[in-house]
This record gives structure tokens, sequence and C-alpha cells, in this order.
């Protein structure tokens, strides 16, 4: 894999794992962790979307929120432009927690239900500490509200009186009213309705284009993700098992869990799919407290060999900026 | 194709009376069901889909929901002739028509085991005794795939996944022989390979014990896969029908096709730009007149501001539209 990087990727994550300690008793003694993220790394060069996905316990959203340091991560390198922000103190992160934004899942409990559109919008615009006069900031709320195509009327609106579709725009202009040039999506468009789903993902991607936006697109829902991600990143309790370039996904799956994830979702193409194979997994996903040895995926994957409850496979290039983690590629492949 | 309908649903007819208007829910909605099918009820959040089927058990509250007309006719009687809450309609719940309900955890009481809430339906339908109820109940988790089944009969509903609680709702409905299962969206709380199993698990129903399976549903993706017929809900209307094969390949609907284009795919180019619906579904207080989606439709009419279009049949096959679009060019 010597595809020469023209720039250097706005984001780089090395080594990252975030784990939450389990304390029980009166003096809170540390009885254990749950590895919520446990050694990922990838990157993510600007302008362009990874998505993450996996099931729901996966650490998906951790990951998100432990590059936006909304948790400590207990050790690796999260590189933002070259600095490296995984330890940096409050102080320190202040200035980055500007460009670096987060749009929530559910557009119900995200927002402020006693603040105007307009509290809400023009609180995050002063986060600067700088001076605005009130005709600057009334100009900045309805160049947002543009932005995301609400119209200037509901800037006096509050949360209970606007739809789904609504709040989760008023979401994204929060986050945009700093300018960011990273912005996590947590399952944005999970909560809305289908029809309502399209006019987001076309939101968010006209935006990107506009603005130059770099995202990371965390979300369970494969199709979604397939259409707005450059890049993909299949996670299972708390690893990456196979990262890839998104078109990848769908022709060319390679581990055994991506392949059963694909499989478990319906395709509207009647003729396409009802000549589908199904695979369907049997059990479900481990605790993440006792995760099982070796490969996270081996008690429920079909090419499970000896190696596999011992080792943890190491995510490996197989060409094409396409990597893996599985002892029995060759045999899965077949 | 000649098959016994065990479900007909004629001209059904639900309101909710609020300080700000009567609520159409329900508006004239009929449809049927045949042995050993399964059929989908699709449509977004408040298109009346649930409420259609909470009607057909009468579980609407009363006030402010009424179920102001119509039929539901089910082993030769019309249900809507018992009350509520007659011995009758008891019977019905869970032994004829089990119904599982949205949030699975919600679903279950949480201060009682698995096995004393599957044992008290158990017991409720058939006469046994404890003993043989908790045999059945055991045999029942079994069949839906639950390992350790006797452990698991002592468990509290938080003790275990959101997929295992969809399972024991599932167990309850093949314990009471249901023949017929309603399933209100059995798999939006579910992760996509919980999904997986258990739509397979209905599946297996429909083989195993000939039951029939109404699925209301979002999820296009599920129709496609698992569904025989699909009817397509709007603003409290049923607004096309027709074989999964028929409503897929060729949507007549505006509404039907916009649900089509608006859903990225799998097998599709990645570039493709989604064609979201314009606009929001519409609130259900003071519907104007005409058809209710012209707010969002690309081709109205004139005569979609007046007149709603009642459901007419297309082509060959059992696929029924309300759409005035092409109204004239069929006729003439």
């Amino acid at each position: 894999m010597s595809k020469s990087i023209p720039s250097q990727p706005i984001l780089q994550v090395e080594n990252l794992k975030i784990y939450f300690p389990i304390r029980r008793g009166f003096w809170g003694k540390q009885v254990g962790e749950v590895k919520a993220v446990d050694d990922i790394s990838f990157a993510i060069e600007k302008g362009k979307t990874l998505g993450l996905v996996g099931e729901s316990g996966c650490g998906k959203t951790t990951t998100g929120k432990g590059i936006l340091r909304v948790y400590q991560p207990t050790s690796g390198r999260i590189y933002y432009k070259g600095t490296d922000i995984a330890e940096m103190s409050k102080a320190q992160i202040r200035p980055f927690r500007r460009q670096l934004q987060l749009i929530f899942q559910d557009p119900y409990g995200s927002l402020d239900p006693r603040q105007s559109v307009q509290a809400i919008l023009t609180e995050a615009i002063t986060t600067d500490r700088q001076r605005h006069s009130a005709a600057q900031i009334k100009a900045r709320i309805e160049e947002l509200l543009q932005a995301v195509e609400l119209d200037l009327s509901m800037s006096d609106r509050y949360p209970h009186e606007m739809s789904g579709g609504q709040r989760q725009r008023v979401g994204i202009a929060r986050a945009l009213a700093c300018d960011p040039e990273l912005i996590v999506c947590d399952e944005p468009v999970s909560a809305l309705d289908v029809s309502i789903q399209a006019q987001i993902i076309n939101l968010l991607k006209k935006l990107q284009h506009s603005r130059g936006l770099t995202y990371l697109f965390v979300a369970h829902d494969l199709t979604v993700v397939y259409h707005i991600a450059d890049v993909i990143a299949v996670m299972y309790l708390g690893k990456i098992v196979e990262l890839m370039d998104a078109k990848d996904i769908y022709a060319n799956p390679l581990h055994p869990y991506t392949k059963a994830l694909l499989s478990a979702v319906p395709i509207t193409d009647y003729a396409v799919e009802r000549q589908r194979k199904r695979i369907i997994l049997k059990g479900e996903v481990p605790s993440p407290i006792n995760a099982p040895a070796g490969c996270p995926f081996h008690p429920r994957c079909r090419f499970a060999t000896e190696t596999c409850q011992q080792a943890m496979p190491k995510l490996t290039a197989v060409g094409g900026g396409h990597q893996v983690a599985c002892h029995n590629l060759k045999q899965v492949t077949d | 194709m000649e098959q016994r309908r065990v479900l007909e649903v004629k001209n059904l007819k639900t309101s909710f009376f609020t300080p700000t208007g009567e609520v159409k829910a329900v508006d004239d909605v009929s449809y049927h069901l045949h042995e050993q099918e399964i059929i989908a009820i699709v449509g977004e959040s408040g298109c009346g889909k649930s409420v259609t089927q909470m009607s057909v058990l009468q579980l609407i509250q009363s006030p402010p929901g009424k179920i102001l007309g119509g039929q539901i006719l089910f082993e030769g009687k019309n249900l809507l002739d018992y009350a509520p809450k007659s011995q009758e309609m008891r019977r019905i719940r869970g032994a004829g028509i089990a119904m599982i309900f949205q949030e699975p955890m919600t679903s279950l009481n949480p201060v009682y085991t698995i096995g004393e809430q599957l044992t008290e339906v158990i017991r409720t339908h058939t006469k046994c005794s404890r003993k043989d109820a908790w045999q059945i109940g055991v045999a029942a988790l079994e069949a839906v795939g639950i390992p350790d089944a006797q452990e698991r009969m002592r468990n509290y509903p938080f003790q275990m996944s959101g997929g295992m609680v969809q399972r024991v709702l599932t167990a309850t409905a093949i314990a009471c022989r249901s023949k017929i299962i309603i399933a209100d969206e059995p798999t939006t709380a579910l992760d996509v390979t919980t999904q997986a199993q258990v739509m397979e698990l209905l599946l297996s129903l429909v083989e195993k014990y000939k039951t029939s399976i109404i699925v209301v549903t979002h999820n296009l993706g599920l129709v496609t896969r698992y569904s025989h017929r699909v009817y397509v809900m709007y603003a409290g209307k049923i607004i096309e029908a027709g074989a999964t094969e028929d409503i897929l390949m060729h949507p007549w609907h505006p509404y039907t096709r916009g649900l089509l284009e608006c859903v990225p795919n799998l097998t599709e180019d990645k570039e493709r730009e989604l064609v979201p619906i314009q606009g929001a579904p519409p609130r259900l207080q003071n519907l104007p007149p005409g058809c209710a989606f012209k707010p969002r439709c690309t081709c109205v009419s004139g005569l979609c501001r007046d007149e709603f279009p009642t459901l007419r049949r297309i082509g060959p096959n059992e696929h029924w539209v309300a759409c005035h679009l092409d109204a004239e060019v069929s006729q003439a």
C-alpha cells in the first residue's frame, strides 16, 4: 500500500483506547473495566467522510466522543492537523473545541426546550468570547438558517414547535456556528422518518461541498453510511475489523462480520433482494466487560479456528486501501 | 389463488377527539390477511399504521379515541360487536390475535419474572395447571431459540437483551397458538443482525404453526425481504396496495415512488443524489379536502385539490392505488 497521500490527514488516530472502570463497593474499588474502544487507528483526509458502522455497544459513539475529548482517552494519540490533542489540558484544548463539533442523534433531547432557535444559535456564536454587535449576531443567525435551509421565521420558535427534521437542522446550524472543520455526526438521521432522512443527508453533503467540512459519520445503518461516506470502518466490540473504500463494502466485503452485517441489511431492490443469500448470525454481541480472548468475533464466526481463540488478528492491508483483521481470509473468501 | 381470509378489515374508522379538533387517525381503511401470509403495512410515523392495528384489538383508549365504524371480521365474527372489555375480546387478544409491541422492553412488567408473565398468559387462555403452563412456556422459549430456557424463565426482563425480550414476546404468541401475530415495528429497537434473527423467526412460524403475520413498519427493506403483500398508508388512509413485487417494481402513487427514491440502496451508485420528499407529513387535525399528499406531491392536478382519490385497481393483478394521476388517461 504505497499510495502517496498528497496532504496530511486532518485527523489521525493512533492506537486509541478508551476504557471505563467498573467500580464496586463503598470505597469504589475498581473491579474491572469496559474496553469500549480497544486499540483502533484510522485517518481522515480533509473534506472527506469516514463512516463508522457497527451494532450498539461496539464503541462507535465512544470513538466519536473520544476524539472530541468528551471522554478522556485511556491511551493513544489523536492528531488533529498534526497536533496531538489526546492529552491536552482543558485550557489547551479550548481553542480546538470550536473546530471540532458534534451533531447529536436525538433532535429532541439535544436542544434546550426553554431556548428559542435564536437563543440556541446566539449561544453557539458567542462562545468565542469576542464582542459581537446585535446586528452581527442577527446577520450570522440568518446566514446559518439559510445554510441549513430553514425559514428565517423559525428563529423565534422553540424546539417543541418544530418537527424532528427541523430540529435536526437547528442542531446542524448550531454545529456550524463556530465554523468547524471537523464534525462528528453521531447517528444524525436514525431518529428521523425515511422521507426526512434523505433531506438531512443531502443537506450534510451539500454543506460538506460548500464549506469543505470533514465528517466522522457514526451510524448503524449501513445503507446511509454507504451513501455518505468515502471510507468505511466496521467496528465490532471496540475494534475495527475492516476498513475500506465505501464502494467496496457491497462489492467486496472480506471480514465474516462485515459479510453477515451486509446480508442482514435488506435491500429495497426487489429483484436483487429475493435472490440474496442470507447469513444469519447466531447469538448476540458479547459484553465488552469480558470480551472473548483472541478475535472478538470468533464465538459467532463460521470460520473460527484455534488461532482465532488465542490471538487478535491485526488489521492487514489487502490492497487498494482495504484493511481487514482476520486470520482466515483465504477460507472466508473462497 | 383462492386463499382463505383469516382477517378482514372493512372501512375501519378511528378518530381521536382532542381539544384542537378531531384527528382522523384511521380513515376508511380496508385490508385483509390470508392464511400463512405475511403482509406489511408501511408508512411514516403518524400515518395511522399502529392505530389501525390497535383498533383491530380494540386497544384504543377511550376517550379520547373512538372507533367510529367499520367491520373487523375474524373467524366469522365481527370483533366490533364485542365491547373492548368483554370476555370474548379478552379471549381473542392473545389466543386469536397476538400483538408484539414496538418497544419490547416496555411491554413486559419489570417486577415479574419472564416465567411468571408467560405462565399467566398461558393460563388465561388454556385451562391447565401451573406446572403444565410452565412446561409450555419453556417449550415456547426453546421454540424461539432462547438457550437455557429453564433458567431464563426465572430471569427478569432487565436481565435480557432487546432481541431476547422480543423473542419472549413472540414466545407468548406461540404458547397461546395465536392464529395471527401483529408485529408493530418489530425491529426498530434492535440491531441489524438481531433484526434479521427476529424476522427469520417470524418467518419460521408461518411455516411451522401456519400463523399469519401483519408487520407494521417504516423499513422498506424488511418489506422487500419478507412480505407477500404491502399496504402503503399516508395520513390515515391506504393509498396503495398490492403484491410486494408490484409495489416495489412498479410503484404508482407518487408517495410510494418518493419513499423508494429517498432511501439509499447498497446496489446502486453511491453518488446518486437522494430525492427526498419535500415537506413533512401533514397534521391530521382538520385535514383539508382533496388528497392529503398534494402539498408534497410532484404531479398535482386540479382534481387533487377538491376530491380525495378513491382506491382503484390498476393492471391485471390486485394492485390498487388511490391517486388521480393518469385517471383521465386510463378512463379514456
